[in-house]
């Protein structure tokens, strides 16, 4: 038996090894956060400000240090975000929602970047406006920000997705799809929009000016880790609008800043500046404060719970679009004990005042 | 003290190896469940075994709130169309190729070169090419198997020809045999067997080119439900599909066993211990 015993404990020890690495961060005091972006034309602040030394000059202030990683897929780094590998991660309002929040890792939106205003859209090779949409085969990435827009768009010409017939297509591929013959609608977001949009005959009928406010992208960190280390909220917020006051600039200084942040993003300063033309950005905190405290925000974002319960992206065995509660400033959605997606204003509140 | 490599297991300890990784594995498995499932009560990242089998008994048996269809089945039956649309195509472009190259020196002067090189093309680095000239449709998924999987098999097969003894080919042509008759009755069934063991070798390769062309673009499959869901993070339907695809994967490498030893049973006389 003298085997079989060794046997076990060997195995033990392999198994107590490897769960070690599958257990989630523990939030608790601590000094050094990680923080995830993907290329997107409201996020090129945060690799820049990394870049220039602003992440440093802010972390250095407050005592802590800041890692900001870039990850080459979007969903992959809020997988990552919520499987706890990092503390914060830039998202957008409905994955905020569907993905961490629903799946029970409580997070705080701390920083307003700006709305899609233009920025993703439905493009079609045959027919002229969103009506002509009815019968096609439409490519877009399922369950994502576009299908939502999707969603939104075809209410406005009375159809339903019962309508059309949606194709999961990756937003790697998207372009290159774009241009099959077979191909006649896509739905898409920057800078692939700029592409698709360009391809011969083709139009743009519905982009995200026709539902601002509704697609935003924020910044979020782990509520835990938040409320045991208020420094890191601190700390990003003053590196968030320092680096877009920056961006904002029209003098010399502010053109190089918008031209690493293009190069960043794998385009030039004119294609960075077309995206950004259709992307409102919030450069005063002010602006951004008032947006998250407002009475729209609730009203939007009961719009998109509603489309990711009717989409089963809440989770399979939920019963209500309440089941996931979502705080914001003005009014609480949904569950009161189950509240996973919090709107905090706390520190836009202090980059407003002044008191970073 | 016998050399190692004649320690055979008896076959009741040879179950028992088979079995202890997997083992193993689930260990690690439940352990670190539970452990996320404590630290946070709706953790997907690694979802209890009770959560999957829940899961996997819903796709399987219910039909879908939004298209009505019984999920993993329709997935399952547009996967598998699609595998053994490339594989057929495959096996048969691979064995004429291969055996033109192997016993026709002009074809091999002419082709063998070109497999060598086409051979060589990551086919997931011309996935943009394909979908502009074979289209978003079945017919792109089935083209990526097909240029993953039949230059190796052309490759191996044309190999295993030219590997033959002369003089069987000698002999077969002092008996009176044409070019063809060499072709069809001393060639290709001797490297029928290698077919059968090159497609084995592929299954693996096939399903990885059937799951990144759903993964894609698609509106139905296992790759496509894989990555659909991904996007919300839902283990429990990622973990039991992975499981699935192994499942069907392995059925069918026995399965290919099963008939080459039945319909070669020459090829297999050496045996296993």
């Amino acid at each position: 038996m003298f085997k079989a015993r060794k046997l076990f404990v060997a195995l033990l020890a392999v198994s107590t090894l490897a769960t070690a690495s599958l257990s989630p961060a523990f939030a608790e005091k601590k000094k050094e956060f990680n923080i995830a972006w993907t290329i997107y034309v409201g996020w090129m602040p945060w690799p820049y400000a990394a870049e220039s030394g602003i992440v440093k000059k802010w972390a250095d202030k407050y005592g802590i240090s800041i890692k900001v990683t870039q990850i080459n897929d979007y969903v992959e780094s809020i997988n990552q975000y919520t499987a706890g590998k990092f503390d914060g991660v830039t998202v957008t309002n409905m994955d905020a929602l569907t993905i961490p929040a629903a799946g029970g890792v409580d997070t705080s939106a701390i920083i307003m970047g700006d709305y899609s205003n233009g920025n993703d859209g439905v493009v079609l090779k045959k027919g002229k406006t969103l009506a002509d949409i009815k019968g096609q085969k439409v490519n877009l990435v399922e369950l994502s920000v576009s299908h939502y827009l999707l969603a939104r768009g075809l209410e406005t010409v009375k159809l339903s997705e019962k309508n059309i017939k949606t194709v999961n297509t990756s937003d790697a591929d998207i372009v290159a799809a774009a241009k099959s013959p077979d191909t006649t609608a896509v739905v898409t977001w920057n800078p692939q929009l700029l592409e698709v949009k360009a391809e011969p005959g083709a139009t743009l009928v519905f982009d995200s000016s026709k539902i601002p406010g509704e697609i935003e992208d924020l910044l979020v960190v782990n509520t835990q880790t938040l409320k045991d280390n208020p420094e890191l909220g601190k700390a990003l917020t003053g590196i968030w609008y320092e680096t877009i006051a920056l961006m904002k600039d029209q003098s010399e200084k502010g053109k190089a800043a918008r031209e690493a942040m293009a190069k960043l993003s794998g385009t030039d300063l004119a294609g960075f500046e077309t995206q950004l033309k259709t992307t409102f950005m919030y450069y005063e905190p002010k602006d951004a404060l008032a947006f998250m405290t407002g009475p729209e925000l609730p009203k939007i974002m009961d719009h998109v719970r509603t489309f990711c319960f009717d989409h089963n992206l809440l989770g399979e065995n939920v019963k209500s679009k309440d089941a996931v509660g979502i705080s914001t400033p003005s009014k609480a959605l949904g569950s009161a004990t189950n509240v996973k997606l919090r709107f905090d204003p706390t520190f836009m509140k202090m980059a407003a005042d002044g008191k970073l | 003290m016998p050399r190692a490599m004649n320690v055979v297991p008896n076959r009741g300890s040879r179950l028992l190896l088979a079995f202890l990784p997997f083992l193993l594995i689930a260990l690690i498995y439940v352990v670190g469940s539970a452990q996320r499932r404590a630290d946070n009560p709706d953790d997907k990242l690694l979802p209890p075994v009770s959560e999957m089998v829940a899961t996997s008994k819903r796709l399987a048996t219910e039909p879908d709130r939004r298209s009505g269809d019984y999920v993993l089945w329709s997935d399952t039956a547009a996967s598998l169309q699609r595998l053994a649309l490339g594989l057929g195509i495959s096996a048969i472009i691979g064995l004429t190729l291969g055996l033109a190259i192997g016993l026709l020196p002009v074809a091999g002067a002419g082709f063998g070169t070109l497999i060598a090189v086409l051979s060589m093309i990551p086919p997931m680095a011309v996935l943009p090419v394909l979908f502009i000239v074979f289209g978003l449709g079945e017919l792109s998924k089935v083209v990526l198997i097909i240029i993953g999987v039949t230059p190796t098999l052309v490759r191996d097969l044309s190999l295993e020809v030219q590997n033959m003894p002369r003089e069987q080919l000698i002999k077969a042509q002092t008996l009176g045999a044409s070019t063809w008759q060499v072709a069809i009755r001393v060639v290709l069934p001797q490297i029928m067997p290698r077919l059968i063991q090159g497609l084995r070798l592929m299954i693996g390769p096939a399903f990885l080119f059937l799951i990144s062309a759903e993964a894609i673009a698609s509106d139905v499959g296992l790759g496509y439900r894989i990555f659909l869901v991904r996007r919300y993070l839902s283990m429990d339907v990622i973990l039991p599909y992975v499981v699935w695809i192994t499942l069907l994967a392995y059925v069918f490498d026995y399965a290919l066993v099963w008939f080459g030893q039945r319909a070669f049973p020459w090829a297999y006389a050496q045996g296993s211990r």
